[in-house]
């Protein structure tokens, strides 16, 4: 009790503060404030700490610059601790009580899919910056993560012609598992290859002997990873320690959970990732991203594709709300409609596409040598989060607020 | 595929899935088997046993040594976690499920917070061998004797040692032991030390072949819970053919459906076995014997 009081207490100190700096600063603007609700304790927080002190970062240079039309940024961070209900019980503080402008929220897609309705019942205005598998066709939503077309059908026809045609797909139970794994059987197929075999892992688990020989009796060319959580992570040692020395595909390893650099090598060696961003990318951009970072979080273990995403995203809603004039969502996604907002990122050049708003991405191949280090075989400019737009989805005519699957498109 | 290299493999599976039940339990079966203790920061004592033996190791110190220092550092603070926790809450068995799970959340946030939220492996060490088809860790096969180890130290430390006489005694009939002498509060302390310094043991063996987070210990409760509440409240009689059970019945359903049948298959097996055995296996196994 007394802790809460004492934080209460911290808190109306610190926005007094806060109050009094803008107010000695600025006119009487009130701050654009900005939801943040990401997992900073629990299972996932391996991979989102990183997102938070992203937006920080974002903000603090922002609010330096002069904030967003003359309005400071102002953060309200809550941790969801891994917990999908924690994430809609936060959703609705966030937009009824807190009144944000905009949510930047979520890790799983079990938590997206836990808020998304709240987003929706509430007429929020909601940030995804997070890979996932895709298909979200939302009004209210903007994903500025990479979705199965940009990770997927460049990783896996890649794999195939460098490996061979055999494809094991080892993956979380899930959603995120499930239609992810439904992207790689479809892809295997219309390039020629076979499944000899998938698993689909509960979340939590920590063991896979089995899963191992499974695998060895399988005979695959290649194993795709799609494993999720620290519990799950721990296949990469153990199939390494059992020797199983296959080459492994991923579009959630290494460039989420750093897992090259918390494992002793090899255990990783020849893990194969499709990712956004990672640390190692060695453009000046990339450098100077990583330096603002460094300098800001010194002990940050790694700054993930996620945490890029989340920085860009705080630039992006700058860039839409200085172009709207306005923070309300039906102004800003005018803004959108009009298919130019664009900027210059870690990464390279990203846009949003106005039909499905989601991003188009600099996708770098990263492969994991026998010592845990990075290259990049090769780096796909520009791809375009085509599926929704091309399935049917268009957000500048229609809003269906659904999640949409390829065996499970938009009604037409 | 020849016959031998299918059995092989089976009984590799089921050795495999013994010894994690085993060492995953073997601590919680003291902790509550015997004393009676629901104690849910059980899987905490194991991340601590784990990250002292990584911390260890990154120090230099060999695994094996790294190991037991992360099983006594664990034992310790067992003793200071009795001490200063459970010895006032012996008689109030439901407050210590609030009271270890709030010590179970302490423990989780407070190494987030201080470690940060994740710690560097160590790396399995000895390679691996080839049967067949198929190639297995030799660390697995470590771990199976680790478990058949500490159910023959278990069954020699409380058969056959003073100790292992007192703590029996004491837990039976507290107050006639104390009158015969037997210093109880000191006794309670030690079993307790005892179930977290095997708790500790297990993150130590695991500690080289999973992620070292804060969380870690979560991956163990289950099964942690599940072999103890069948097996009953005999440390050795209950323990082992609880998870030689159980064992059978996961690597069987993992193999024939994969990951989420064995878990189902795993859950089914306990609620049949608490169903007709609600004195768990250790019960049934000793009115057989008088």
């Amino acid at each position: 009790m007394t802790g809460r009081v004492l934080r209460g207490l911290h808190a109306a100190v610190l926005s007094g503060t806060l109050v009094l700096v803008s107010g000695a600063a600025l006119a009487a603007d009130p701050p654009i404030k900005l939801g943040v609700l990401e997992d900073q304790s629990g299972d996932f927080a391996v991979a989102t700490i990183g997102k938070v002190h992203a937006i920080q970062l974002a903000a603090d240079e922002i609010n330096k610059a002069g904030g967003i039309m003359g309005r400071q940024l102002e953060l309200v961070v809550y941790d969801t601790q891994s917990d999908n209900t924690r994430y809609q019980e936060f959703m609705r503080r966030v937009l009824q009580r807190d009144k944000a402008d905009a949510v930047f929220a979520g890790f799983s897609s079990a938590s997206r899919e836990a808020y998304r309705p709240i987003v929706d019942q509430l007429n929020g205005f909601a940030f995804y910056n997070n890979q996932y598998e895709g298909g979200v066709c939302d009004g209210h939503m903007i994903v500025t993560g990479a979705v199965p077309e940009q990770q997927f059908s460049t990783l896996i026809p890649w794999m195939m012609e460098k490996y061979g045609k055999k494809v094991y797909t080892l993956a979380a139970d899930y959603n995120f598992g499930q239609i992810s794994a439904e992207w790689v059987r479809n892809i295997v197929k219309q390039n020629g290859g076979e499944m000899v075999g998938e698993e689909f892992i509960p979340l939590g688990v920590s063991q896979f002997s089995q899963s191992i020989q499974n695998i060895q009796k399988a005979k695959p060319d290649f194993v795709v990873t799609l494993l999720v959580g620290t519990a799950q992570a721990s296949y990469y040692e153990q199939a390494a320690s059992a020797n199983v020395n296959l080459p492994m595909a991923s579009s959630v390893n290494v460039g989420q959970g750093y897992e090259h650099k918390r494992f002793k090598p090899p255990s990783l060696k020849d893990m194969y990732v499709t990712t956004n961003y990672i640390e190692e990318i060695d453009s000046p951009q990339s450098k100077a991203f990583l330096a603002k970072f460094k300098a800001k979080f010194p002990n940050e273990p790694y700054v993930n594709q996620e945490a890029e995403n989340s920085y860009l995203a705080v630039y992006l809603y700058k860039q839409m709300v200085e172009r709207a004039k306005s923070t309300k969502r039906d102004d800003i996604r005018k803004v959108i409609a009009q298919g130019d907002v664009c900027m210059d990122a870690p990464e390279g050049k990203v846009c949003i596409d106005p039909k499905s708003q989601h991003m188009s991405h600099t996708i770098y191949l990263a492969h994991v040598n026998a010592d845990h280090s990075i290259d990049f075989p090769k780096v796909w400019p520009d791809i375009k989060p085509y599926w929704l737009g091309d399935a049917g989805c268009d957000l500048t005519k229609k809003d269906p607020m659904a999640q949409y699957t390829p065996s499970n498109p938009p009604p037409k | 595929m020849d016959i031998a290299t299918l059995a092989f493999s089976a009984l590799f599976q089921f050795g495999d899935a013994f010894a994690f039940l085993v060492l995953s339990a073997c601590g919680l079966a003291v902790i509550f088997g015997m004393m009676g203790v629901i104690n849910l920061a059980h899987g905490e004592f194991i991340m601590c046993g784990a990250y002292i033996t990584a911390t260890c190791t990154h120090a230099g110190l060999p695994l094996p040594l790294s190991i037991i220092v992360g099983a006594l550092v664990s034992a310790l603070v067992g003793m200071l976690v009795e001490f200063v926790v459970v010895r006032h809450l012996y008689d109030r068995p439901l407050d210590t499920i609030v009271a270890t799970w709030g010590l179970s959340l302490i423990a989780t946030q407070g190494t987030l917070i201080v470690i940060g939220s994740t710690m560097a492996g160590v790396g399995t060490p000895f390679g691996s061998f080839q049967v067949g088809a198929y190639s297995y860790s030799i660390y697995r096969i470590v771990l199976f004797f680790a478990a058949l180890g500490v159910l023959g130290g278990l069954y020699a430390l409380f058969n056959w040692t003073s100790f292992g006489v007192k703590a029996r005694a004491t837990i039976q009939v507290p107050h006639m032991a104390d009158a015969l002498g037997v210093d109880t509060r000191w006794i309670y302390s030690l079993t307790f030390a005892c179930g977290a310094g095997l708790a500790g043991l297990a993150g130590g063996l695991y500690a080289p072949t999973m992620t070292l987070v804060p969380t870690m210990g979560a991956t163990f409760i289950m099964e942690a819970f599940v072999t103890v509440v069948i097996g009953g409240a005999d440390v050795f009689l209950g323990t082992a053919p609880a998870a030689a059970v159980l064992g059978v019945v996961k690597s069987a359903m993992t193999s024939w459906q994969g990951q989420l049948f064995g878990q189902i298959g795993l859950l089914v097996a306990v609620i049949i076995v608490v169903r007709v055995l609600p004195k768990g296996i250790s019960g049934f196994l000793l009115r057989e014997r008088t």
